[in-house]
């Protein structure tokens, strides 16, 4: 469920990037002030342990089809909220850099979703009031599962607001919801039930472990609020940014016909440089007959409206496919001569 | 030289879970000595180790080294001269290359930048290891990782090497590049091994441990002759001791193999043998 | 989705590209850091409808990918793998946006489809350019980049740190699987009851392994702080590939490049 640097718009991305940057900043924080120089070591091979443990597939019962831990629960359970969201984003630094697990940009939303939400979300609100001290096998096996299930849920869900927000993919909230959800209960239910069971295996072999986990991060009662206000900043950059949004494009369909009939336009998100850019192009225009149909109206829309395929200039569309057919062309040239240039090194 | 540079008097650690690891252990180390610590696997030799330089902290008895005790204080001041090298290489690398790596102990103590350098240049000098300077660690071989370990420790310029099973998981020709190595090396040497071979060519002291206590504590060669000893303390005569119709004949005098005597000085492990 | 397996195999090759060396391996990692992301940036502002005006950027990339040596077959082997993705979540762009766009000749073409294509493309160039990124420069040498680029030290570590024990770690969960997979007969063993324990022994092993890491780092002066070397101070050569590669790129994203060019041809044509 990794969100995909093709699917988001620079706004979504853009803020999610700037709230999971926030995230990491203020965890380094609270990791640097806890003082125990043991977790620097420990976060870092337990990063590794997750692509180990990843390694190792089981058989889902019923499917037959293989399944692997997510473990974002287990790090939380292991580490605490702070040291874990640093663990889990550098997992997915890792897999965005090397696996194509997302991307660059998109990083900011999967540190959102896979990150923020089940150790800020899930562990706090779920985990700690079920499994309390840590004293009973079976309250520790159902806050695990709980925890797993809502981290997962709140992921997916994020997953979808985030791209059907960007609006690159013409899937419909609800029925991307209907097709998310419920694969991820049960993803989240299977993830939930491995990490009980490997947080009880943990728990009845060495004890310590868990203990020492639970008591150098108090988490349960007094950081509640600060998980509230923090969400509650987060909820508000988001709303902010979505009304925003919505106030542009209400909604995909609604958005490509006002493209088609270039009656509304979405303002881009750089409107501002694009605008004077427009209108410095505008000026220095290259080619007689370069100009384009609605600049002499919507000069801070040329941009965007260019790049739109008019539909009405059929003149436009051919010179758009001879100018991409001449370039695709430039491309595969390009690619051979390096290719070429390789062999022959 | 016989001020003693490591003393310990009356040692004794149990674990959490009750298992007494090491009992009543009392040693005292001379300065340039290079002993031995062998004994079964679970007799000891690692919880012992794990005093020399302070990441245990004795719960009964005392360790001094050089002049100072180990307590909680003086715990930086003994690692500064204790250099342990773990068993697993890939403990101990955990920068991202191997200068880096050597560098790391050197900085942490707080040492101007071209001091740094020239630590590091002069460990991986030191252990033949330059060409690897700016490999990431995963990339070496068991080998190289052990050399690379060893300059880390040497970057920081320790009076006593403590080694954990230094020859495990080597070739037969790294083994050997490694005990030529450590031969060459001035510093005291405290070396727990199963590897008695080694134990032959590096040291001229051994002593056996058996359930976290000291069976004998002398010459290798006399403890290394005491059959019933070894077979009790779960261990084996050398190879080259045991009688074999060739190597009998040559004993254990042999001269390093051929072509393994790469930088290495050949006097010092005849000398070692000379006073066994 | 490529296998786990397969990925650490690419990991190596990928590491193996990295230190090669070009006139992109040389360029300073922070100057490269951000021309990505100004890519990226661009590629992910176009409309949802644009392919043409994208072109331009496939152009840059190859040129990147052919200086930095980075042979074509790996690069297509990856984006292979990740393209049924795309596909999957592209494919309903057709079935939803039925909008005529495109009239050629008797041909309408909706919008969904001129949108998928769009997204094959983004999902392509975002992919590749990341790519691009990891393998001329390499995991340790981007993460100190962007500790200077203002990354948190902690988080720097962290990763450096996960990097560094991602391969010991992996090869101990390989043996593992191994192990189980050859004792298991028809599938058994295989399921979540065995798998429980096994994680858990690995857990463990890899908690036991942190504490000797800890140990080792304490055992030459570590104090909480890991310092990592810093990179060399930015040139006056370095900002100017910056300017200029920001410059080209912002032209690229600004001026409709391919339409120009058609514009151009079909005038001469006419």
């Amino acid at each position: 469920m990794h969100m995909a640097d093709a699917l988001l718009s620079p706004a979504i991305g853009g803020t999610f990037w700037a709230a999971s940057a926030g995230a990491i900043a203020w965890c380094a924080k609270k990791v640097q002030q806890g003082l125990d120089d043991r977790n620097v070591p420990l976060m870092g091979v337990l990063g590794a342990f997750i692509f180990a443990a990843q390694m190792i597939n089981f058989t889902i019962p019923g499917t037959g089809s293989s399944g692997h831990i997510g473990g974002g629960i287990l790090l939380a359970i292991l580490l605490g909220p702070y040291a874990a969201l640093l663990t889990i984003a550098s997992v997915l630094v890792v897999q965005a850099l090397f696996f194509a697990d997302g991307g660059l940009l998109a990083l900011g939303c999967n540190i959102f979703n896979m990150g923020f939400l089940p150790c800020f979300l899930a562990y706090p609100l779920l985990y700690k009031p079920i499994a309390g001290s840590g004293k009973s096998r079976r309250r520790i096996a159902i806050g695990a599962i709980f925890a797993a299930i809502a981290g997962m849920q709140l992921g997916a869900f994020g997953v979808v607001c985030e791209t059907v927000l960007s609006g690159i993919s013409a899937l419909p909230m609800h029925t991307f919801l209907w097709a998310m959800l419920p694969i991820h209960l049960a993803i989240g239910l299977i993830e939930g039930l491995i990490t009980a069971s490997v947080v009880t295996f943990v728990w009845q072999a060495r004890p310590e472990i868990l203990d020492c986990a639970a008591g150098a991060h108090p988490q349960s009662s007094a950081p509640i609020t600060k998980v509230l206000i923090c969400l509650a900043v987060a909820a508000a950059l988001i709303s902010g940014v979505c009304s925003w949004f919505a106030s542009k494009a209400p909604d995909g369909l609604e958005w490509s016909i006002a493209r088609v009939t270039g009656q509304k336009e979405l303002a881009a998100p750089l409107a501002g440089i694009h605008g004077s850019l427009a209108g410095l192009q505008e000026k220095t225009a290259l080619l007689p007959g370069y100009g384009f149909r609605n600049s002499g109206q919507e000069p801070a829309v040329h941009l965007e409206g260019q790049s739109a395929w008019p539909a009405v200039d059929p003149g436009a569309t051919v010179a758009g496919l001879v100018g991409g057919g001449l370039t695709f062309l430039l491309i595969i040239w390009l690619a051979l001569v390096f290719r070429k240039r390789r062999r022959a090194a | 030289m016989n001020h003693s540079l490591v003393e310990i008097q009356d040692l004794t650690h149990t674990y959490p879970d009750g298992t007494e690891a090491v009992h009543r252990v009392s040693l005292r180390i001379r300065n340039g000595e290079s002993v031995a610590v062998v004994g079964a696997n679970g007799a000891g030799k690692s919880t012992l180790l794990l005093h020399l330089n302070g990441s245990l902290i004795p719960q009964n008895g005392t360790i001094r080294v050089g002049d100072v005790h180990i307590t909680k204080a003086t715990l930086s001041d003994i690692r500064r001269t204790v250099g342990m090298i773990f068993q697993d290489p890939d403990d101990q690398l955990f920068m991202p290359t191997v200068a880096e790596d050597v560098a790391f102990g050197p900085i942490s103590l707080g040492l101007a930048p071209e001091e740094v350098e020239r630590r590091v240049t002069a460990a991986l000098h030191q252990v033949h290891a330059t060409h690897l300077r700016d490999r990431p660690p995963y990339k070496l071989s068991g080998g190289e990782k052990r050399l690379a370990a060893i300059a880390t420790v040497l970057a920081m310029t320790p009076d006593i090497l403590v080694m954990d099973e230094p020859s495990s998981n080597l070739d037969p020709r790294a083994r050997r590049a490694l005990i030529e190595l450590l031969a060459g090396f001035r510093q005291t040497k405290i070396i727990a091994t199963h590897d008695l071979d080694l134990v032959l060519d590096l040291c001229e002291r051994t002593v056996v441990l058996r359930e976290g206590r000291i069976m004998a504590d002398g010459p290798t060669s006399d403890i290394f002759a005491a059959d019933r000893l070894l077979a009790e303390s779960h261990l084996e005569k050398p190879l080259r001791l045991q009688a074999c119709p060739v190597c009998s004949r040559r004993g254990p005098m042999t001269a390093p193999l051929p072509g393994f005597g790469r930088n290495s000085n050949p006097d010092e492990p005849e000398g070692n043998r000379a006073r066994q | 989705m490529p296998t786990i397996e397969s990925a650490f195999f690419e990991l190596h090759r990928l590491d193996h590209l990295a230190a090669q060396d070009s006139v992109i391996h040389r360029l300073d990692a922070r100057i490269k850091v951000l021309i990505i992301v100004a890519f990226l940036v661009c590629v992910i502002s176009f409309d949802k409808y644009e392919i043409a005006a994208m072109l331009p950027f496939a152009l840059f990339l190859i040129v990147v990918l052919g200086l930095g040596g980075i042979p074509s077959g790996f690069v297509i082997n990856k984006l292979i793998l990740v393209i049924p993705l795309a596909v999957l979540i592209g494919l309903f762009n057709p079935i939803y946006d039925q909008q005529p766009l495109m009239q050629l000749g008797a041909v309408t073409i909706s919008g969904g489809w001129i949108s998928l294509f769009s997204l094959l493309l983004r999902f392509c160039l975002t992919v590749g350019a990341v790519l691009a990124l990891i393998a001329t420069t390499g995991f340790n040498t981007v993460c100190m980049a962007l500790e200077q680029l203002g990354m948190p030290a902690v988080f720097a570590v962290q990763l450096l740190l996960l990097y560094r024990y991602l391969f010991v770690l992996v090869e101990e969960g390989q043996r593992l699987d191994r192990a189980r997979k050859l004792r298991s007969f028809q599938g058994r063993g295989l399921g979540m009851r065995a798998f429980a324990p096994l994680i858990g022994n690995l857990l463990l092993r890899t908690l036991d392994r942190s504490q000797r890491i800890h140990l080792a780092m304490r055992c030459r002066g570590f104090d909480g702080a890991i310092r990592t070397c810093r990179l060399r101070r930015l040139n006056s050569r370095d900002v100017l590939v910056l300017v200029v590669a920001g410059g080209v790129l912002f032209a690229m994203r600004v001026f409709d490049g391919p339409s120009l060019l058609g514009r151009f041809v079909t005038g001469l044509l006419a």
